[in-house]
């Protein structure tokens, strides 16, 4: 197995590089693991594609997680046990066609792939509650032209990834549908994101009333 | 009572800020909170505030505020005219306002960000644990606007006479060096490129804001054509986009990014990032 690769970033944060998505999700679930266990103290811990960053971070303690981080023992399926979410979503967006022809199935077909995949949050970005959702198994490119309005709910594809806009913004997202009732962001609840890192997800089609 | 002050003007941009909301960047959220914190300390200290008091950020033109109440103020970072009514007051003092007077911040004389403290603490919702605006995300409150009422919170439980002594003045100059740690993507760009960075002049542009200061000098040339998945972003790193013209980033900064940062600037150098004007020479020092 590759050992992850480690750089230092400023005076108080260190960036953890792994070999694919899987390695970055488990060492991800690892980290903060031994940030609870109280084995170091971080002030954001933030996983991304294919890297961590452990940010906020004293600068003796960075020194040892730099030496230590590469050779953790870290468990492969961390999230067995992870938080799970039904989203309701409405197949009617308007890059549906686009979607189907890139795949070479029908629009109908479209919407079974994506309710079939077992989806995993691998990090959140781009505005606040934006999940990237990892595990669709299908790549799909951005639009050529972003989009300057997409509503808040719509669930996209782009590269590897599905999401759901918590709320509008422009976006260059291919729209296949709305997610129905879900409430992606509140800075009043507690956790203000319904999907955080970690949390598996799964597409539920919901048919026009 | 609430709404103790009326924003008779607000100026160019005024925003409510503190310690931002650090520890919910993945979730996407910004960390936010006063650009430069050292001011923002100062003028809270000024008043005997706690450092995690809100106080008003100020840009570059002033803003004209109105005492609905008796009020203690002070006003640090970017040097300034500080009036109340028609009568001078001290910059980097406390000031005292009773019920009506206006307090005329000026346009800054050097730097970009006043702060305005009020004893007490600018009051507001919390979002996350702050009430700072955060302009990238939108979280925390929208920018001041003319006519808003602003509460303060009650006072009556911090030490009475605890005001700070009165702070050194402060100048930002025209030329500044900006202290950089290489890493982690400094390899992104090409060899030559970063062993000519210590030496290349740069300027502050326009497009400048909470999210960041770019920078406009001789290309920093890619090395590579590839492109880099996105990662983590902390607070003062200087992301190379390909057209080689650096951003340094600010507490308003996306929480990823996909473009390489070739290094990050200490947290002083910061500061005089936050209060560089549009126009001034920045050099980086390549920290050992």
């Amino acid at each position: 197995m590759t050992r992850p690769v480690v750089h230092r970033v400023g005076s108080d944060a260190l960036l953890v590089e792994l070999p694919d998505a899987d390695a970055t999700r488990a060492l991800y679930a690892e980290v903060l693991r031994r940030r609870a266990a109280g084995e170091f103290a971080a002030v954001d811990v933030v996983p991304a594609a294919v890297t961590v960053l452990i940010d906020g971070v004293d600068e003796r303690e960075r020194d040892a997680l730099v030496a230590a981080v590469p050779s953790w023992p870290v468990p492969t399926s961390p999230f067995a046990a992870g938080r799970s979410v039904l989203v309701p979503v409405r197949f009617d967006g308007p890059d549906l066609p686009d979607v189907a022809q890139a795949w070479g199935v029908d629009a109908s077909e479209v919407a079974k792939i994506v309710c079939s995949a077992d989806l995993t949050v691998a990090f959140c970005g781009f505005s606040p509650g934006f999940a990237y959702l990892a595990g669709l198994g299908r790549s799909v490119p951005r639009r050529l032209t972003p989009r300057p309005y997409v509503p808040a709910g719509s669930v996209a594809l782009a590269g590897d990834y599905a999401g759901i806009y918590p709320r509008s913004s422009p976006g260059g997202w291919q729209i296949i549908g709305t997610a129905v009732d879900v409430v992606l962001w509140d800075v009043a609840r507690e956790p203000a994101a319904l999907l955080e890192p970690g949390v598996r997800v799964t597409f539920v089609a919901e048919h026009a009333a | 009572m609430t709404g103790e002050i009326e924003v008779v003007a607000s100026g160019v941009l005024t925003t409510i800020q503190d310690l931002g909301r650090p520890g919910h960047a993945h979730l996407g959220v910004p960390r936010s909170g006063a650009l430069d914190g050292s001011a923002h300390r100062l003028a809270n200290g000024l008043v005997g505030n706690p450092a995690s008091s809100a106080t008003l950020e100020v840009t570059a033109l002033g803003c004209v505020l109105r005492a609905r109440a008796r009020i203690t103020v002070a006003i640090t970072g970017a040097p300034c005219e500080v009036h109340v009514g028609s009568v001078a007051a001290p910059w980097g003092a406390p000031v005292r306002l009773g019920v009506g007077q206006f307090l005329h911040v000026g346009p800054a004389t050097s730097g970009v960000r006043t702060y305005v403290a009020v004893r007490g603490g600018i009051d507001g919702p919390l979002a996350l644990g702050s009430r700072a605006a955060d302009l990238l995300s939108g979280l925390g409150p929208r920018p001041l606007a003319d006519g808003d009422l602003v509460d303060v919170v009650d006072s009556l439980d911090l030490p009475p006479t605890r005001f700070g002594r009165p702070a050194a003045p402060a100048h930002y100059p025209g030329e500044i060096e900006l202290s950089i740690t290489l890493g982690p993507r400094h390899g992104w760009l090409t060899a030559d490129a970063v062993a000519r960075m210590a030496g290349t002049t740069f300027t502050v542009a326009d497009r400048s804001n909470r999210v960041g200061i770019r920078l406009a000098g001789p290309a920093l040339a890619h090395g590579r054509a590839d492109e880099l998945a996105s990662e983590g972003i902390v607070l003062g790193a200087v992301q190379v986009p390909p057209d080689g013209q650096p951003v340094v980033f600010l507490n308003d900064h996306p929480t990823t990014g996909g473009y390489p940062v070739i290094g990050v600037i200490d947290a002083p150098g910061i500061a005089a990032a936050a209060q560089a004007r549009p126009g001034t020479t920045v050099r980086f020092r390549i920290a050992p």
